[in-house]
Protein backbone atom coordinates (compact mmCIF):
# COMPACT_ATOMS: atom_id res chain seq x y z
CA UNK A 1 0.00 0.00 0.00
CA UNK A 2 1.14 3.48 -0.64
CA UNK A 3 2.06 5.68 2.48
CA UNK A 4 -0.02 8.71 3.76
CA UNK A 5 1.12 11.53 5.22
CA UNK A 6 -0.45 12.18 8.64
CA UNK A 7 -3.01 14.65 6.52
CA UNK A 8 -5.11 12.06 4.63
CA UNK A 9 -7.71 12.24 6.41
CA UNK A 10 -7.97 15.77 6.05
CA UNK A 11 -6.90 15.78 2.35
CA UNK A 12 -10.35 13.80 1.94
CA UNK A 13 -12.42 15.87 4.61
CA UNK A 14 -11.22 19.33 2.49
CA UNK A 15 -12.32 17.39 -0.51
CA UNK A 16 -9.05 16.33 -2.55
CA UNK A 17 -8.43 13.89 -5.77
CA UNK A 18 -6.06 11.58 -4.16
CA UNK A 19 -3.35 10.13 -7.00
CA UNK A 20 -0.37 7.69 -6.08
CA UNK A 21 2.81 9.90 -5.99
CA UNK A 22 5.97 8.22 -6.06
CA UNK A 23 5.01 5.65 -3.64
CA UNK A 24 2.83 7.90 -1.65
CA UNK A 25 -0.83 9.00 -1.96
CA UNK A 26 -1.23 12.40 -2.59
CA UNK A 27 -3.50 15.10 -3.24
CA UNK A 28 -3.42 16.22 -6.89
CA UNK A 29 -6.12 18.84 -6.74
CA UNK A 30 -9.27 19.96 -4.16
CA UNK A 31 -11.84 20.84 -7.33
CA UNK A 32 -9.96 23.21 -9.70
CA UNK A 33 -6.20 23.06 -9.53
CA UNK A 34 -6.38 26.64 -11.67
CA UNK A 35 -7.51 27.77 -8.88
CA UNK A 36 -5.40 27.08 -6.43
CA UNK A 37 -2.33 28.00 -8.74
CA UNK A 38 -4.04 31.43 -8.79
CA UNK A 39 -4.30 31.29 -4.55
CA UNK A 40 -0.99 31.56 -4.61
CA UNK A 41 0.18 33.34 -7.20
CA UNK A 42 -2.55 36.24 -5.69
CA UNK A 43 -3.13 35.33 -2.07
CA UNK A 44 -1.75 32.35 -0.14
CA UNK A 45 -2.20 28.14 -0.72
CA UNK A 46 -1.01 25.89 1.59
CA UNK A 47 0.34 22.54 0.16
CA UNK A 48 1.04 19.47 2.12
CA UNK A 49 4.81 18.00 1.26
CA UNK A 50 4.99 15.24 3.84
CA UNK A 51 6.17 12.91 1.41
CA UNK A 52 9.41 14.57 0.73
CA UNK A 53 11.79 13.95 3.79
CA UNK A 54 14.00 15.90 5.94
CA UNK A 55 17.33 13.91 6.97
CA UNK A 56 19.39 15.27 9.79
CA UNK A 57 23.68 14.78 8.79
CA UNK A 58 26.08 16.08 11.85
CA UNK A 59 29.36 14.81 13.23
CA UNK A 60 33.07 16.62 13.21
CA UNK A 61 33.32 15.94 9.79
CA UNK A 62 29.74 16.31 8.45
CA UNK A 63 30.97 19.73 6.70
CA UNK A 64 33.76 17.63 5.35
CA UNK A 65 31.57 14.95 4.06
CA UNK A 66 29.01 17.50 2.38
CA UNK A 67 31.34 19.74 0.44
CA UNK A 68 32.11 16.16 -1.05
CA UNK A 69 28.93 15.11 -1.19
CA UNK A 70 27.29 17.96 -2.72
CA UNK A 71 27.99 20.04 -5.88
CA UNK A 72 27.20 23.25 -4.23
CA UNK A 73 29.68 24.52 -1.54
CA UNK A 74 27.88 23.66 1.92
CA UNK A 75 31.28 26.29 3.22
CA UNK A 76 29.48 29.18 1.96
CA UNK A 77 26.73 29.41 4.98
CA UNK A 78 27.30 31.08 7.79
CA UNK A 79 26.74 29.04 11.10
CA UNK A 80 23.56 30.33 12.90
CA UNK A 81 23.82 32.34 15.67
CA UNK A 82 27.46 33.26 15.58
CA UNK A 83 28.85 36.65 14.44
CA UNK A 84 28.67 38.70 12.69
CA UNK A 85 24.95 39.56 12.62
CA UNK A 86 23.98 36.83 14.76
CA UNK A 87 22.07 35.37 11.45
CA UNK A 88 19.94 32.81 11.51
CA UNK A 89 20.25 29.83 9.35
CA UNK A 90 20.61 29.54 5.92
CA UNK A 91 19.56 27.26 2.77
CA UNK A 92 21.55 26.02 0.45
CA UNK A 93 20.10 24.17 -3.24
CA UNK A 94 22.25 22.12 -4.68
CA UNK A 95 22.87 18.84 -6.51
CA UNK A 96 23.62 15.88 -5.97
CA UNK A 97 26.04 14.19 -8.56
CA UNK A 98 26.84 10.64 -9.73
CA UNK A 99 30.53 10.34 -10.51
CA UNK A 100 29.95 10.96 -14.71
CA UNK A 101 28.36 14.11 -13.25
CA UNK A 102 24.86 13.47 -13.63
CA UNK A 103 22.33 14.64 -11.34
CA UNK A 104 21.02 11.56 -8.91
CA UNK A 105 18.66 14.36 -7.20
CA UNK A 106 18.09 18.06 -6.23
CA UNK A 107 17.79 19.11 -2.48
CA UNK A 108 17.81 21.60 -0.21
CA UNK A 109 20.24 21.80 2.68
CA UNK A 110 19.82 24.18 5.51
CA UNK A 111 22.68 25.07 7.87
CA UNK A 112 21.76 24.39 12.01
CA UNK A 113 24.49 24.34 13.32
CA UNK A 114 29.00 24.13 13.38
CA UNK A 115 28.61 20.91 12.19
CA UNK A 116 25.05 19.99 12.07
CA UNK A 117 22.88 20.14 8.94
CA UNK A 118 19.12 19.12 7.65
CA UNK A 119 18.76 17.75 4.28
CA UNK A 120 15.13 17.86 2.40
CA UNK A 121 15.19 15.13 -0.16
CA UNK A 122 12.52 14.16 -3.44
CA UNK A 123 9.66 11.75 -2.11
CA UNK A 124 10.42 9.43 -5.00
CA UNK A 125 14.26 9.29 -4.38
CA UNK A 126 14.18 9.38 -0.93
CA UNK A 127 15.33 5.59 -0.49
CA UNK A 128 17.90 5.43 -3.46
CA UNK A 129 19.54 8.97 -2.47
CA UNK A 130 19.83 7.84 1.34
CA UNK A 131 21.81 4.50 -0.04
CA UNK A 132 23.65 6.32 -1.89
CA UNK A 133 24.62 9.15 0.94
CA UNK A 134 25.38 6.17 3.50
CA UNK A 135 27.75 4.46 0.98
CA UNK A 136 29.48 7.95 0.01
CA UNK A 137 29.68 8.74 3.78
CA UNK A 138 31.29 5.76 5.14
CA UNK A 139 35.20 7.56 5.61
CA UNK A 140 33.86 10.48 7.11
CA UNK A 141 31.31 8.58 9.46
CA UNK A 142 28.79 11.31 9.74
CA UNK A 143 25.59 10.98 11.74
CA UNK A 144 22.36 10.49 9.22
CA UNK A 145 18.89 10.31 11.05
CA UNK A 146 16.35 9.99 8.34
CA UNK A 147 13.33 12.05 9.93
CA UNK A 148 10.38 10.05 9.24
CA UNK A 149 8.75 11.70 12.66
CA UNK A 150 8.96 15.00 10.72
CA UNK A 151 6.12 16.40 8.32
CA UNK A 152 6.42 19.45 6.08
CA UNK A 153 4.36 22.26 4.62
CA UNK A 154 4.69 24.57 2.26
CA UNK A 155 2.69 28.21 2.70
CA UNK A 156 3.16 30.18 -0.09
CA UNK A 157 1.58 33.39 -1.56
CA UNK A 158 2.03 36.81 -1.28
CA UNK A 159 -0.05 36.61 2.17
CA UNK A 160 1.74 33.79 3.21
CA UNK A 161 4.01 34.98 5.69
CA UNK A 162 0.87 37.29 6.84
CA UNK A 163 -0.78 34.39 7.24
CA UNK A 164 1.67 31.92 8.68
CA UNK A 165 3.04 33.79 11.55
CA UNK A 166 0.60 34.72 13.79
CA UNK A 167 -0.16 31.07 14.22
CA UNK A 168 3.31 29.88 14.66
CA UNK A 169 5.04 30.09 18.45
CA UNK A 170 5.22 33.56 19.83
CA UNK A 171 8.55 32.91 20.74
CA UNK A 172 9.93 32.74 16.98
CA UNK A 173 7.58 35.48 15.55
CA UNK A 174 9.97 38.12 15.95
CA UNK A 175 12.38 35.97 14.25
CA UNK A 176 10.25 35.45 11.38
CA UNK A 177 9.20 38.75 10.54
CA UNK A 178 12.84 39.66 9.83
CA UNK A 179 13.80 36.00 8.51
CA UNK A 180 15.02 36.70 4.84
CA UNK A 181 15.15 34.64 1.99
CA UNK A 182 16.57 31.13 2.12
CA UNK A 183 16.88 31.85 5.31
CA UNK A 184 15.39 29.40 8.26
CA UNK A 185 14.84 29.49 11.85
CA UNK A 186 13.88 26.32 14.20
CA UNK A 187 12.54 26.57 18.26
CA UNK A 188 12.10 22.88 19.31
CA UNK A 189 11.36 20.95 16.97
CA UNK A 190 9.59 23.09 15.13
CA UNK A 191 11.58 24.68 11.58
CA UNK A 192 10.59 27.45 9.44
CA UNK A 193 12.54 28.13 6.42
CA UNK A 194 11.59 30.77 3.83
CA UNK A 195 12.10 28.79 1.35
CA UNK A 196 9.32 27.26 -1.28
CA UNK A 197 8.85 26.05 -4.61
CA UNK A 198 6.47 28.40 -6.54
CA UNK A 199 8.06 31.55 -7.36
CA UNK A 200 6.19 33.30 -4.43
CA UNK A 201 7.59 34.47 -1.40
CA UNK A 202 6.53 31.63 1.71
CA UNK A 203 7.59 29.49 4.29
CA UNK A 204 8.26 25.57 4.84
CA UNK A 205 7.93 24.61 7.68
CA UNK A 206 8.84 21.29 8.87
CA UNK A 207 7.03 19.73 12.34
CA UNK A 208 6.38 16.75 13.99
CA UNK A 209 3.75 14.73 12.59
CA UNK A 210 1.24 15.06 15.08
CA UNK A 211 1.38 19.06 15.37
CA UNK A 212 0.83 19.04 11.37
CA UNK A 213 -2.95 18.59 11.32
CA UNK A 214 -3.32 21.41 14.04
CA UNK A 215 -0.83 23.52 11.44
CA UNK A 216 -2.71 22.63 8.85
CA UNK A 217 -6.34 23.38 10.24
CA UNK A 218 -5.16 26.36 11.60
CA UNK A 219 -3.86 28.10 7.96
CA UNK A 220 -7.15 26.57 6.16
CA UNK A 221 -8.89 28.63 9.22
CA UNK A 222 -6.82 31.95 8.50
CA UNK A 223 -7.66 32.18 4.46
CA UNK A 224 -5.04 29.71 3.17
CA UNK A 225 -6.66 27.58 0.23
CA UNK A 226 -4.96 24.11 0.63
CA UNK A 227 -3.29 23.24 -3.25
CA UNK A 228 -2.47 19.84 -4.42
CA UNK A 229 0.23 18.27 -6.74
CA UNK A 230 -1.22 19.57 -9.73
CA UNK A 231 -0.87 23.52 -9.08
CA UNK A 232 2.33 23.03 -7.51
CA UNK A 233 3.72 21.84 -10.90
CA UNK A 234 2.37 24.46 -13.01
CA UNK A 235 3.41 27.10 -10.03
CA UNK A 236 7.20 25.57 -10.60
CA UNK A 237 7.01 25.61 -14.38
CA UNK A 238 6.03 29.15 -14.28
CA UNK A 239 8.49 29.78 -11.56
CA UNK A 240 11.44 28.11 -14.36
CA UNK A 241 12.01 25.85 -11.34
CA UNK A 242 13.26 22.48 -12.14
CA UNK A 243 11.60 18.88 -11.60
CA UNK A 244 13.76 15.61 -10.73
CA UNK A 245 13.54 13.27 -13.06
CA UNK A 246 12.33 15.05 -15.79
CA UNK A 247 14.41 18.22 -16.20
CA UNK A 248 16.89 16.57 -14.79
CA UNK A 249 18.28 12.97 -13.97
CA UNK A 250 21.59 10.79 -14.00
CA UNK A 251 22.46 10.77 -17.27
CA UNK A 252 22.49 14.51 -17.72
CA UNK A 253 24.73 16.93 -16.55
CA UNK A 254 23.52 20.29 -14.57
CA UNK A 255 25.31 22.20 -17.03
CA UNK A 256 22.51 21.42 -19.35
CA UNK A 257 20.00 21.25 -17.16
CA UNK A 258 19.39 24.47 -15.99
CA UNK A 259 21.36 23.84 -12.99
CA UNK A 260 24.76 25.51 -14.11
CA UNK A 261 24.68 28.03 -11.03
CA UNK A 262 24.11 25.33 -8.58
CA UNK A 263 27.87 24.00 -9.34
CA UNK A 264 30.30 25.58 -6.83
CA UNK A 265 33.52 25.53 -8.81
CA UNK A 266 35.63 27.67 -6.46
CA UNK A 267 37.79 27.01 -4.43
CA UNK A 268 39.51 24.80 -7.01
CA UNK A 269 40.84 22.29 -4.47
CA UNK A 270 37.55 20.79 -3.19
CA UNK A 271 37.23 17.32 -4.46
CA UNK A 272 33.40 17.20 -4.89
CA UNK A 273 31.50 13.82 -6.31
CA UNK A 274 31.18 14.55 -10.57
CA UNK A 275 33.85 17.53 -10.40
CA UNK A 276 36.21 16.02 -12.22
CA UNK A 277 33.49 14.95 -15.15
CA UNK A 278 31.83 18.34 -15.10
CA UNK A 279 35.51 19.94 -16.04
CA UNK A 280 35.98 18.13 -18.75
CA UNK A 281 32.42 18.98 -20.05
CA UNK A 282 32.83 22.32 -18.87
CA UNK A 283 36.60 23.13 -21.44
CA UNK A 284 34.53 22.24 -24.65
CA UNK A 285 31.66 23.53 -26.03
CA UNK A 286 28.47 22.79 -24.55
CA UNK A 287 26.81 20.82 -27.29
CA UNK A 288 23.11 21.67 -25.81
CA UNK A 289 21.80 24.71 -23.51
CA UNK A 290 18.54 24.71 -21.10
CA UNK A 291 16.13 27.09 -21.95
CA UNK A 292 12.45 27.81 -21.74
CA UNK A 293 9.82 27.87 -24.50
CA UNK A 294 6.60 29.60 -25.00
CA UNK A 295 4.05 28.10 -27.43
CA UNK A 296 2.88 30.83 -29.98
CA UNK A 297 0.05 28.77 -31.14
CA UNK A 298 -3.36 26.93 -29.45
CA UNK A 299 -1.96 23.55 -27.66
CA UNK A 300 -0.34 22.34 -25.14
CA UNK A 301 3.11 21.46 -24.41
CA UNK A 302 3.90 18.37 -23.04
CA UNK A 303 7.46 16.64 -21.69
CA UNK A 304 8.82 14.19 -24.39
CA UNK A 305 7.58 16.70 -27.15
CA UNK A 306 10.37 17.17 -30.22
CA UNK A 307 11.94 20.77 -30.80
CA UNK A 308 12.51 21.62 -34.55
CA UNK A 309 14.68 24.10 -35.67
CA UNK A 310 15.62 24.19 -39.75
CA UNK A 311 13.29 21.52 -40.44
CA UNK A 312 15.22 19.64 -37.77
CA UNK A 313 14.78 17.47 -34.39
CA UNK A 314 16.85 19.76 -32.48
CA UNK A 315 15.75 19.07 -29.32
CA UNK A 316 13.40 17.80 -26.65
CA UNK A 317 10.96 19.32 -24.28
CA UNK A 318 11.43 18.46 -20.37
CA UNK A 319 8.90 19.75 -19.33
CA UNK A 320 5.65 21.63 -20.54
CA UNK A 321 1.93 22.50 -19.72
CA UNK A 322 -0.90 25.42 -19.60
CA UNK A 323 0.26 28.56 -17.56
CA UNK A 324 -2.39 30.06 -15.59
CA UNK A 325 -1.24 33.24 -15.39
CA UNK A 326 -0.05 33.38 -18.97
CA UNK A 327 -3.09 31.36 -20.47
CA UNK A 328 -0.84 30.36 -23.29
CA UNK A 329 1.36 26.81 -23.00
CA UNK A 330 4.73 26.89 -21.95
CA UNK A 331 7.86 25.05 -21.16
CA UNK A 332 11.29 24.42 -20.52
CA UNK A 333 13.70 22.23 -23.09
CA UNK A 334 16.99 20.99 -23.79
CA UNK A 335 18.16 21.90 -27.24
CA UNK A 336 20.99 22.07 -29.83
CA UNK A 337 23.13 24.97 -29.27
CA UNK A 338 22.11 26.48 -32.58
CA UNK A 339 18.29 27.05 -32.16
CA UNK A 340 18.03 30.90 -31.94
CA UNK A 341 14.47 32.51 -31.05
CA UNK A 342 11.73 30.93 -33.54
CA UNK A 343 12.05 27.49 -33.45
CA UNK A 344 8.51 24.50 -33.73
CA UNK A 345 7.00 22.38 -31.27
CA UNK A 346 5.98 19.06 -32.55
CA UNK A 347 2.99 17.92 -31.50
CA UNK A 348 1.07 15.28 -32.39
CA UNK A 349 2.74 15.39 -35.86
CA UNK A 350 1.59 19.24 -36.42
CA UNK A 351 4.67 21.50 -35.95
CA UNK A 352 3.13 24.46 -33.87
CA UNK A 353 5.24 28.09 -33.85
CA UNK A 354 7.46 28.79 -30.37
CA UNK A 355 9.79 31.21 -29.17
CA UNK A 356 12.55 30.76 -26.57
CA UNK A 357 12.67 32.52 -23.51
CA UNK A 358 14.85 32.77 -20.70
CA UNK A 359 13.07 31.66 -17.38
CA UNK A 360 11.32 32.03 -14.99
CA UNK A 361 7.68 33.01 -16.88
CA UNK A 362 6.09 34.15 -13.86
CA UNK A 363 7.67 35.41 -10.16
CA UNK A 364 6.38 37.05 -7.33
CA UNK A 365 2.78 37.40 -9.50
CA UNK A 366 4.59 38.91 -12.25
CA UNK A 367 5.10 37.75 -15.65
CA UNK A 368 8.61 38.11 -16.63
CA UNK A 369 9.05 37.02 -20.76
CA UNK A 370 7.54 39.17 -23.71
CA UNK A 371 4.45 37.60 -24.72
CA UNK B 1 -22.07 11.64 -8.00
CA UNK B 2 -21.67 12.06 -11.65
CA UNK B 3 -24.38 13.03 -13.49
CA UNK B 4 -25.66 10.71 -16.40
CA UNK B 5 -28.61 11.79 -17.88
CA UNK B 6 -30.89 9.23 -20.14
CA UNK B 7 -31.48 10.86 -22.89
CA UNK B 8 -28.08 10.26 -24.78
CA UNK B 9 -26.08 6.67 -25.22
CA UNK B 10 -22.15 6.13 -24.01
CA UNK B 11 -18.91 5.33 -24.82
CA UNK B 12 -17.07 2.87 -22.41
CA UNK B 13 -14.27 5.15 -23.22
CA UNK B 14 -16.33 7.94 -21.64
CA UNK B 15 -17.76 9.84 -24.71
CA UNK B 16 -21.76 10.61 -24.92
CA UNK B 17 -23.49 10.45 -28.46
CA UNK B 18 -27.15 11.87 -28.71
CA UNK B 19 -29.04 10.90 -31.90
CA UNK B 20 -30.36 14.29 -33.54
CA UNK B 21 -33.38 12.80 -35.20
CA UNK B 22 -31.82 13.99 -39.03
CA UNK B 23 -29.86 11.67 -39.14
CA UNK B 24 -27.14 13.52 -37.37
CA UNK B 25 -25.78 12.62 -33.66
CA UNK B 26 -23.71 14.86 -31.67
CA UNK B 27 -20.97 14.09 -29.43
CA UNK B 28 -18.98 15.22 -26.15
CA UNK B 29 -17.63 13.78 -23.14
CA UNK B 30 -18.98 12.94 -19.95
CA UNK B 31 -19.32 14.76 -16.63
CA UNK B 32 -17.46 11.98 -15.29
CA UNK B 33 -14.73 12.29 -17.87
CA UNK B 34 -14.60 15.80 -17.60
CA UNK B 35 -14.20 15.74 -13.85
CA UNK B 36 -11.48 12.93 -13.61
CA UNK B 37 -9.50 15.08 -16.44
CA UNK B 38 -9.31 18.59 -14.34
CA UNK B 39 -9.40 21.92 -15.83
CA UNK B 40 -10.02 21.46 -19.56
CA UNK B 41 -7.02 23.83 -21.03
CA UNK B 42 -7.22 22.67 -24.83
CA UNK B 43 -9.48 20.87 -27.63
CA UNK B 44 -8.43 19.91 -30.62
CA UNK B 45 -11.66 18.95 -32.77
CA UNK B 46 -11.58 16.51 -35.47
CA UNK B 47 -12.06 18.55 -38.61
CA UNK B 48 -15.18 18.94 -40.94
CA UNK B 49 -15.16 16.14 -43.43
CA UNK B 50 -13.06 13.80 -42.02
CA UNK B 51 -14.61 10.35 -42.25
CA UNK B 52 -14.47 8.08 -38.97
CA UNK B 53 -15.06 4.82 -37.69
CA UNK B 54 -16.34 3.67 -34.41
CA UNK B 55 -14.21 3.68 -32.00
CA UNK B 56 -11.45 5.66 -33.65
CA UNK B 57 -9.52 8.45 -31.79
CA UNK B 58 -10.55 11.54 -33.43
CA UNK B 59 -9.91 14.49 -31.26
CA UNK B 60 -8.41 15.30 -28.14
CA UNK B 61 -8.89 17.43 -24.97
CA UNK B 62 -5.87 18.18 -22.75
CA UNK B 63 -6.23 19.61 -19.25
CA UNK B 64 -3.53 21.40 -17.12
CA UNK B 65 -2.70 17.44 -16.30
CA UNK B 66 -2.55 15.21 -19.79
CA UNK B 67 -3.88 15.02 -23.15
CA UNK B 68 -6.57 12.46 -23.56
CA UNK B 69 -7.84 10.98 -26.84
CA UNK B 70 -11.84 11.16 -27.46
CA UNK B 71 -12.89 8.42 -29.66
CA UNK B 72 -15.57 8.60 -32.04
CA UNK B 73 -18.46 6.28 -30.69
CA UNK B 74 -20.12 5.84 -34.15
CA UNK B 75 -19.16 5.51 -37.72
CA UNK B 76 -20.02 8.69 -39.97
CA UNK B 77 -18.70 12.18 -41.55
CA UNK B 78 -18.35 15.21 -39.28
CA UNK B 79 -20.29 17.87 -40.22
CA UNK B 80 -19.69 20.66 -37.27
CA UNK B 81 -17.59 21.02 -34.31
CA UNK B 82 -18.08 23.31 -31.57
CA UNK B 83 -15.90 26.60 -32.39
CA UNK B 84 -16.45 28.26 -29.22
CA UNK B 85 -14.19 25.44 -27.70
CA UNK B 86 -11.64 27.34 -29.01
CA UNK B 87 -11.47 30.20 -26.60
CA UNK B 88 -13.92 28.71 -23.84
CA UNK B 89 -12.35 24.93 -23.60
CA UNK B 90 -13.94 24.73 -19.60
CA UNK B 91 -16.94 24.85 -21.50
CA UNK B 92 -17.05 21.06 -20.83
CA UNK B 93 -16.19 21.90 -17.44
CA UNK B 94 -19.20 23.75 -17.08
CA UNK B 95 -21.85 22.05 -19.08
CA UNK B 96 -20.28 18.68 -20.64
CA UNK B 97 -23.79 17.48 -21.87
CA UNK B 98 -24.69 20.73 -23.41
CA UNK B 99 -22.23 23.77 -24.43
CA UNK B 100 -19.44 21.61 -24.17
CA UNK B 101 -20.43 19.28 -27.35
CA UNK B 102 -17.32 18.65 -28.93
CA UNK B 103 -18.52 17.97 -32.61
CA UNK B 104 -21.48 16.70 -34.77
CA UNK B 105 -21.59 13.57 -37.73
CA UNK B 106 -23.88 12.03 -40.21
CA UNK B 107 -24.58 8.64 -38.15
CA UNK B 108 -23.78 6.28 -41.43
CA UNK B 109 -24.60 2.46 -38.94
CA UNK B 110 -27.73 3.13 -37.08
CA UNK B 111 -26.93 -0.21 -35.71
CA UNK B 112 -23.92 1.22 -33.97
CA UNK B 113 -25.80 3.41 -31.53
CA UNK B 114 -27.61 0.32 -30.14
CA UNK B 115 -24.37 -0.85 -29.39
CA UNK B 116 -23.13 2.01 -26.88
CA UNK B 117 -23.80 1.88 -23.23
CA UNK B 118 -27.68 2.87 -21.93
CA UNK B 119 -27.71 5.61 -19.04
CA UNK B 120 -27.55 2.77 -16.28
CA UNK B 121 -24.96 0.55 -17.70
CA UNK B 122 -22.53 3.46 -17.71
CA UNK B 123 -23.80 4.34 -14.12
CA UNK B 124 -22.72 1.46 -12.88
CA UNK B 125 -19.24 1.35 -15.23
CA UNK B 126 -18.18 4.27 -13.66
CA UNK B 127 -19.49 3.27 -10.30
CA UNK B 128 -16.74 1.41 -9.98
CA UNK B 129 -14.22 3.56 -11.11
CA UNK B 130 -15.58 6.25 -8.55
Amino acid sequence: MAHRTPLFAAHQAAGARMVPFGGWDMPVNYGSQIEEHHAVRRAVGVFDVSHMRAVDISGPRATDFLRYLLANDVARLPTPGEAPDNAPGKALYSCMLNEQGGVIDDLILYKRGTDSYRLVLNAATTDSDLDWIQTQAAPFAPVITRRDDLAMLAVQGPEARATAIPLLPAGLRATLEQLKPFSACEQDELFVARTGYTGEDGFEIILPNDQVADLWQHLLDAGARPCGLGARDTLRLEAGMNLSGQDMGPEVSPLVSGLGWTIAWEPPERDFIGRAALERQRKEPLAQRFVGILLLERGVLRHGQPVIFNDQVAGELTSGGFSPTLERSIGLARVAAAVTDDCQVEIRGRRLAARLVKPPFVRHGEIKIPL
Amino acid sequence: MSQVPSDRVYNDSHEWLMDNGDGTATVGISDHAQDALGDLVFVEPPKIGDALSAKEACAVVESVKAASDIYSPISGEVVEVNEELGDSPELINGDAYGAGWIFRLTISEPSEIEELLTAEAYGELIAEEE
